[in-house]
């Protein structure tokens, strides 16, 4: 690898990657993140390779195993390029019969496309396809091009041109004020305005000079995995990121804090940094300019809490991962006492793209207060699970139905959970809410860092808000008397009401404790900590309700509220619930009604599932 | 000097104050649990929580750790703080039901019903003994333990440490361990036998 010295070199070296790239007549792209592993995509790497060498193509068809596309639903992906062609699900067995179809005797495997299950129709591109139509996949579109572990890819599509210019175009405060005039506001959660933070960090002063940019990749929500992805796919974006807001800042150090539940993500990482280092990237003198610095990688415990500014600056010194007051701000006094400026992976990210597009352009996506695009994680009762990218101001109807899918096998809508474990649940009435920062606050959620979870008729909210106190109850880092004992307390109340012994007057109190832990606790995770119960006793406290009122359940998902039992005329007598139910709580012979043994029942509704004559009845 | 506003009253601090320490110096009561003079504040304990009103914007704040600001306004016993911080006894309360200190905070503060279920686990979590224990008898022998609830203060791994010195410093500065409230008989019972003689509205209240 050559060092970097001056801004034409990199020029020099980009053309140089590119046109070599150009010499190969097909690129195959293989998606390896986490999302395609899980269903095998290794393999299917392996198995190319061979099947490569076997035939001999490898010096005319490059073959990259890159990061996340997104459409983890239908992994592990195949495309195809120049002409595009989207394979979905491809299994190992399938990749011989693929490449020399494909690629060989330039046929399309039809049966390996998407299928559009409303029309109907294959697709045979990428852009062809519906959960990609609405997207603007700034960031994310990046990893389709990028082997992560590869920076001559990152180079060849302009990687580092950004830094490049800012080093040598821009003084610092330009930089800041471009990222101001972009609009950029953190993508962590809370939407803070990122020039304002970087500002303050630089107007900050430090006792002996040093500045701290840190990054951070303590992606906890459940459901949540655009930062992995994002880090995981394209770790060179995110580094480049940081050098010019260090630059900017007036930083010469950076921390990366990753979870070590993101093996990958940390390997791409650690790889990343060596590259950027021996080219130059990173270190002293960086591509020549005179400014020094460098990026650590600190990887987290294990503990939401250290998602939190100053929990996470705790953790990397080695302390306990617990929140401080913030009555000085980090943005003076942060990591080892020095002026801090944390940004999330995806604020990160956007900083090299603000850069090349320029502000105007970038501030041309996106709504009046919350400009360019957001990355969310669809999960839950959603056809297209995957990760979206769209631009500010989409309505959440868009997302969940255009790119989404909608619900699978017919159910009808009911919520959806934004902002995580600190957010709320959205209910049908306000699914034309246009998603930005300050419309999903006025809902009673926030945007959070992109977790958007889709819920069907089949979900008790109650049990939802229960879930997420549950979570909260292990994760808050439990220093504060608010969040720690209000949460426990919260999950007895919940657990009384899911558990059919719930009273109207907790209704009450679950809302007074809820606002007493919004105004009183020590940290945002303790102050947000009640937005699940609030949201869904605002928006679903008939379902409350019922469950304290009518012993009642309507999603069926509380098995204290529930009980199973056979109507007797439409039974056939056909025995397949009885051959189905796990515990033998079913009794009766063949061809004669069948009956539930009430004390054996689990309520698991496996019956249900598997009756053909709508025989099981749910209480 | 910082000037600003206690309850109505114009006081004076000199910078670095914190709004607890104006308030004692001017003798005006506000609870703590967490607090004590000599060890960093903390903040966890959330019952000297005050209504700081900024710029027009009221919010509840902990005011042991609340640096001075010279124009803002405290309110230490308005309707919003004694709200908040009689749920927060009532918390407390349920996880210690026979401290004593708590019993009679509970009394004092108005605090007739606990509505949450006890838990007996004879710690509030304040803290204080494991700031004793590192700030003033230079030991750090304990620390806590665990996080959610589930935290508590422990020795490393639960086992004795060398660093003990059994100095005791940790039991002269609990909150909680002392002679049980000979009030109550069951968790969740409250005492109360102080009720009548303590006036809750001492204290101007400023809504």
């Amino acid at each position: 690898m050559v060092r970097i010295e001056t801004p034409a070199a990199l020029e020099e070296l980009r053309k140089n990657l590119a046109d070599e790239r150009r010499r190969y007549e097909r690129v195959l792209i293989l998606c390896g993140g986490t999302g395609c592993r899980a269903q095998g995509c290794n393999a299917v790497y392996e198995e190319t390779r061979k099947v490569f060498e076997e035939l001999g193509i490898q010096d005319r068809v490059a073959l990259r195993y890159t990061g996340c596309h997104g459409f983890c639903e239908m992994g592990p992906i195949m495309i195809v390029k120049p002409q595009d062609i989207f394979y979905t699900r491809v299994k190992v067995g399938e990749v011989r019969d693929l490449i020399t179809k494909t690629l060989l005797d330039g046929e399309i495997v039809r049966e390996k496309l998407y299928v559009d299950p409303r029309s109907g129709d294959a697709c045979l591109t990428m852009s062809e396809v519906p959960f990609y139509k609405k997207q603007v996949r700034l960031l994310l579109g990046m990893n389709e091009s990028v082997d992560p572990k590869n920076i001559d890819d990152y180079i060849a599509i302009g990687g580092y041109s950004a830094l490049s210019k800012a080093l040598f175009r821009m003084e610092p405060e330009q930089i800041i004020e471009e990222v101001r005039r972009a609009g950029l506001r953190g993508r962590g959660g809370a939407g803070f305005p990122t020039a304002e933070k970087w500002a303050a960090t630089r107007r900050a002063r430090s006792r002996d000079g040093i500045k701290y940019v840190l990054c951070n990749a303590d992606e906890g929500d459940p459901g949540a995995y655009m930062d992995r992805s994002l880090l995981e796919g394209n770790p060179q974006l995110v580094l480049e990121g940081m050098i010019i807001g260090a630059y900017a800042i007036g930083a010469c150090e950076g921390y990366v804090y990753v979870r070590h539940e993101y093996p990958l993500a940390v390997e791409n990482l650690y790889t990343a940094i060596e590259q950027a280092r021996e080219m130059g990237f990173l270190g002293k003198d960086i591509m020549g300019s005179g400014f020094d610095f460098d990026v650590h990688v600190s990887i987290g415990g294990g503990a939401f809490v250290c998602g939190e500014s100053t929990a996470l600056m705790a953790s990397i010194e080695g302390r306990l991962g617990e929140p401080r007051v913030k009555h000085i701000h980090t943005a003076e006094r942060g990591l080892y006492d020095r002026p801090t400026n944390l940004n999330n992976v995806e604020t990160w990210a956007n900083v090299p793209v603000i850069i090349n597009m320029g502000a105007e352009e970038y501030a041309k996506l996106g709504t009046e207060r919350s400009k360019g695009t957001k990355i969310f994680s669809l999960v839950g009762k959603i056809r297209n699970t995957g990760l979206v990218e769209v631009p500010m101001g989409i309505s959440l109807r868009e997302i969940i139905f255009d790119i989404g899918g909608g619900m699978p096998n017919g159910k009808r809508f009911k919520a959806v959970q934004t902002g995580g474990p600190s957010g709320g649940c959205i209910p049908e009435q306000l699914l034309d809410t246009p998603v930005d920062f300050d419309s999903l606050y006025d809902v009673g959620s926030m945007m959070g860092s992109g977790g958007m979870i889709v819920m069907d008729e089949g979900t008790c909210m109650v049990d939802i808000a229960r879930f997420f106190v549950d979570f909260l109850c292990g994760e808050s880092c439990g220093k504060c008397v608010p969040c720690r004992e209000g949460l426990k307390q919260m999950l007895y109340i919940l657990d009384d009401i899911t558990g059919g012994q719930g009273s109207p007057e907790q209704l009450e109190i679950l809302q007074e404790l809820a606002e007493v832990m919004r105004d009183t606790s020590l940290c945002g995770l303790g102050q947000t900590a009640a937005n699940p119960v609030l949201s869904t006793l605002r928006y679903f406290g008939e379902e409350y309700r019922e469950h304290i009122l009518e012993r009642k359940c309507r999603a069926g998902v509380c098995k204290a509220l529930v009980s199973y039992s056979i109507d007797q005329d439409k039974c056939t007598g056909c025995m397949r619930c009885k051959k189905a139910c796990p515990v033998g709580a079913i009794s009766g012979e063949k061809k004669k009604p069948h009956h539930v043994i009430g004390e054996k029942c689990e309520k698991c509704g496996i019956c249900l599932e598997v009756c053909e004559f709508q025989a099981v009845v749910r209480k | 000097m910082v000037r600003f506003v206690i309850d109505g009253r114009s006081v004076e601090a000199e910078k670095g104050w914190t709004v607890l320490e104006t308030a004692r110096h001017y003798g005006i009561e506000i609870p703590t649990l967490c607090y004590m003079e000599g060890l960093t504040p903390y903040s966890s304990c959330r019952l000297c929580i005050v209504e700081i009103i900024r710029g027009g914007r009221s919010r509840l704040s902990a005011s042991c750790s609340y640096p001075v600001q010279e124009g803002i306004e405290v309110r230490t016993n308005s309707e919003k703080v004694r709200r908040a911080r009689k749920v927060i006894i009532e918390l407390l309360l349920a996880s210690c039901p026979n401290s004593r200190t708590l019993q009679c905070l509970a009394s004092k503060y108005g605090v007739t019903k606990i509505r949450f279920r006890p838990e007996d686990r004879g710690c509030i979590l304040c803290g204080l003994c494991v700031r004793m224990c590192k700030e003033q008898m230079q030991a750090g022998a304990i620390g806590f333990a665990n996080r959610g609830t589930q935290r508590e203060v422990a020795m490393p791994f639960h086992s004795r440490s060398e660093e003990c010195r059994e100095c005791g410093a940790c039991l002269y500065v609990c909150p909680v361990c002392e002679l049980p409230c000979p009030g109550p008989l069951r968790p969740g019972q409250l005492c109360n036998s102080c009720l009548d003689t303590v006036q809750i509205e001492a204290f101007p209240s400023k809504d």
